[in-house]
């Protein structure tokens, strides 16, 4: 059975009746059982539910044909959920012990967006636990491998849900995104990652790592495909109080951008070929008839100082709601980033250390976003490398915590500024390992991002594929 | 020489409520020193005359309208949990008789 690689592709199988949602169900499921023992993307298989939402699938189409398509727009459409979402029914765990018994009473309301679309819930993925971390081996459960090449970490903390689409265990899953955890994923196993503007699509029901930081996103492998299930899960939902419906509507234009290339993106600690690939993308930008220029953005090298002060004081607040009493095992079931991250939270916000660490950040903060809001005055976009190297080895960084916080070194920038950012895969190189770059806009110009890559990817007649695992 | 000293990593423990044994906290000392020295690195930016940013949106009190709606039930309440008693949640004494440790 030939299975889509797209949710345009899938649903026009469906129309035609060439497959029922049974047959998707079935042929994932069997994909999982057969490949996850070695890539362990998913973490728990929903295969109950899976059904009941296949079948439920299969008579829509029956009783209301093509219409069914335009009632339910991601109808038949399989998802895995990061295992920070919570699942009305399905175990949820954060990939930590802690709440490895845990089965939430309700869901998240992107969790519930999607269901209500026509979505098929497959199963949960494999993370870094509590979303801590970037190569995905910070799970309590073991690490997500790459399919592309299994010695290699998928990125994190998103881990499970880009493998999963990497190794064809889904059509669409879900990520968090506080600093680059979407997109950098996304770009280690050559699909896109959305990361939102903070204040478009609702936290509500998603564990809360660095609240004034995680952004909720998605994976597709097409842009098309990122951008359907955005109109599905963006909006206000009255459960909480960051979404914003006060922005304006967004100049759409795909041509004749003006595209900025910040130096400090580029320069020392970049790999060539990820700089090669990446400057070979502002080629294509400029052949595709818009305007690259040089900026400079000198601040945003503190993006990683100012995150790693921020994101643990808000972690070890969130996280002090783990007490065993309600639900979940009790504190010592933490593995040791969250120990980690929680301690420097505590010290930085700590009686003397408060001014020097977390207010200095806070200030620091608003110098980055002062720049890069100079920044879209000028320009519209910007491109820029997601990570500092190609997928690396399982077990290279793991003993050197310092180590593995700078691979986001490229990616704080859109999180302390709440813009969008969106991971764009370009080919492969010579290794057959994924390449790609980032495009980040100004806030709320999510439709501007989608265009500009869908242009970029028409341009370069880019065909989404997925790992032969053997 | 480590910026954090082990009676550093025992008062952040303590204030975090987490249990370390002697070899996390050599362990720990060691990591987040390393943390803790590169983000010093944020003194050398002159902020004498910004503002801190704690949030992004620009939104000030979001209020929901003010209207009765259901939450969840007992059931699921207590769904998650095996330390309850007659609709309460079971926790340790948090107060004690004098004298009494």
């Amino acid at each position: 059975m030939k299975v889509p690689l797209t949710i345009q592709q899938t649903q026009e199988a469906l129309k035609k009746k060439d497959l029922s949602c049974v047959d998707l169900v079935d042929y994932y499921l069997e994909r999982i059982d057969k490949f996850n023992p070695e890539i362990n993307a998913v973490l728990t298989v929903s295969s109950e539910v899976a059904y009941s939402q296949a079948k439920k699938a299969d008579k829509l189409i029956k009783e209301l044909g093509d219409k069914a398509f335009e009632e339910f727009p991601l109808l038949g459409v399989t998802v895995i959920y990061k295992d920070m979402f919570l699942t009305k029914g399905i175990r949820t765990t954060a990939a930590s012990h802690v709440l490895e018994d845990y089965v939430p009473a309700y869901s998240a309301t992107v969790v519930e967006r999607l269901e209500k679309a026509g979505c098929i819930t497959l199963g949960k993925a494999n993370q870094d636990a509590w979303a801590h971390g970037s190569s995905g081996e910070n799970s309590d459960f073991g690490p997500t491998k790459n399919p592309w090449n299994k010695k290699l970490v998928p990125g994190g903390s998103s881990s499970g849900s880009a493998a999963s689409l990497a190794a064809d265990f889904s059509l669409i899953s879900t990520g968090t995104d506080t600093c680059g955890s979407i997109r950098l994923p996304a770009n280690y196993c050559g699909v896109l990652g959305l990361k939102p503007t903070y204040g478009s699509v609702s936290r509500f029901g998603v564990i809360a790592m660095a609240s004034s930081l995680d952004s909720i996103g998605h994976f597709g492998r097409v842009v098309s495909d990122v951008r359907k299930v955005f109109e599905v899960t963006r909006g206000i939902d009255g459960y909480d109080s960051t979404l914003s419906s006060l922005h304006k509507p967004y100049q759409i234009k795909s041509k004749g951008l003006k595209i900025g290339l910040p130096k400090e993106f580029l320069g020392e600690g970049l790999e060539d070929e990820v700089r090669d690939s990446v400057l070979e993308a502002a080629k294509t930008f400029e052949k595709m008839g818009n305007e690259i220029v040089e900026i400079s953005l000198p601040h945003t090298k503190y993006g990683i100082a100012v995150y790693y002060i921020i994101q643990p004081a808000e972690v070890s607040s969130n996280l002090s709601r783990y007490d065993g009493v309600r639900y979940g095992k009790s504190r010592s079931f933490f593995g040791d980033e969250a120990k980690r991250r929680i301690m420097l939270g505590s010290y930085v916000l700590s009686a003397g250390y408060y001014d020097a660490y977390y207010l200095k950040a806070m200030k620091v903060r608003s110098v980055i976003i002062e720049e890069v809001d100079r920044a879209f005055e000028d320009v519209d976009l910007i491109l820029a490398p997601v990570a500092p190297s190609l997928p690396f080895k399982l077990g290279e960084k793991v003993n050197d915590p310092l180590k593995m916080y700078l691979t986001d070194i490229y990616a704080a920038t859109a999180n302390l500024c709440g813009i969008p950012s969106l991971a764009v895969p370009s080919g492969f190189n010579k290794d057959n390992l994924p390449l790609g770059f980032q495009i980040m806009g100004p806030k709320f110009s999510e439709e501007l991002l989608f265009a500009a890559a869908l242009e970029y990817h028409r341009f370069i007649d880019y065909k989404p594929q997925v790992a032969k695992i053997t | 020489m480590a910026s954090l000293t082990d009676n550093d990593i025992k008062h952040v423990a303590k204030l975090s409520r987490l249990d370390l044994s002697l070899s996390e906290v050599k362990k720990f000392k060691k990591q987040l020193s390393s943390v803790v020295d590169f983000i010093k690195q944020l003194s050398e930016v002159d902020t004498s005359k910004v503002e801190p940013t704690s949030q992004t949106t620009g939104l000030n009190n979001i209020w929901r309208n003010d209207e009765v709606s259901s939450g969840l039930s007992e059931e699921e309440v207590f769904f998650s949990t095996d330390n309850q008693y007659a609709g309460y949640f079971k926790v340790k004494a948090l107060l004690s008789e004098r004298g009494e440790k």
